[in-house]
């Protein structure tokens, strides 16, 4: 158990550092942008899920990962919208994360007796 | 007016120490909370976690640069055609996770992310005219 959370945690924060490095490579700011939604958490957790609990729950928690790349558009949309505003950079980015969790939690609620888990 | 990516050493030297480090222990404590949120909740709810927004440190750094909220806000543009590539790569691991081997599904599946994030950045906003500050 507790080697599979170190596995995890630096799996997943080496292929988030990685994608950083390449974002802050890249010039212009918009294609760099590109690779903070790049899928460094989800390559990390797919491969431990796999290996874990096999190909079925794989596939179903990158159907479950498609309505999170949805709300990761509404924290994108609303980003872009909160940069060009005098709201301070903390209330911005928690702003941000609170509708990623909103349009997750709704998602959830609408579709988890739709999609096949 | 269409715009080339290059690569820039300035851009990469200008990130502190910190940053990198607050990538790691955000991305690592995501992908922990990920396969916590799975074991707990099951893996709806888990899955959605997968496209948790985890590189956030570059806009919260760049709003306090001067001229940092209009930069912010391109990186943030460019991170909503991310989104949409990603909602691609789902697509793949889930329509292929169960027939090809993992590494081939993961491969198949970031290339897809990349020509989709690629394909839509030069329609959009490669071809945007540069805005004033």
């Amino acid at each position: 158990m507790l080697g599979d959370v170190v596995l995890r945690f630096v799996l997943g924060g080496t292929l988030v550092s990685v994608f950083g490095v390449i974002a802050a490579a890249f010039k212009p700011r918009s294609f760099s942008g590109l690779f903070a939604a790049a899928p460094a958490v989800a390559i990390a957790s797919l491969a431990i899920t796999y290996s874990t609990d096999g190909a079925a729950t794989t596939a179903a928690a990158a159907r479950w990962m498609l309505a999170g790349a949805l709300a990761l558009f509404g924290y994108s949309a609303c980003s872009v919208a909160l940069c060009q505003t005098r709201v301070p950079a903390w209330l911005a980015a928690t702003t941000a994360w609170l509708v990623w969790l909103a349009v997750a939690v709704m998602l959830w609620f609408s579709l988890r007796h739709v999609v096949r888990t | 007016v269409d715009v080339t990516p290059r690569i820039s050493t300035r851009n990469l030297r200008s990130v502190a120490r910190w940053e990198h480090a607050a990538r790691f222990v955000i991305g690592g404590g995501v992908t922990v909370l990920a396969g916590l949120i799975i074991e707990r909740f099951g893996v709806a709810f888990g899955g959605m976690f997968l496209a948790f927004p985890a590189i956030l440190p570059a806009s919260l750094t760049l709003m306090k640069r001067q001229d940092g909220r209009r930069m912010a806000a391109d990186d943030a543009r460019g991170n909503r055609i991310g989104a949409i590539a990603l909602a691609g790569f789902a697509a793949m691991v889930t329509t292929t996770a169960k027939i090809w081997p993992l590494p081939a599904t993961l491969a198949v599946a970031s290339v897809t992310w990349l020509a989709i994030a690629y394909a839509l950045w030069s329609f959009t906003l490669a071809r945007r005219p540069p805005r004033r500050p």
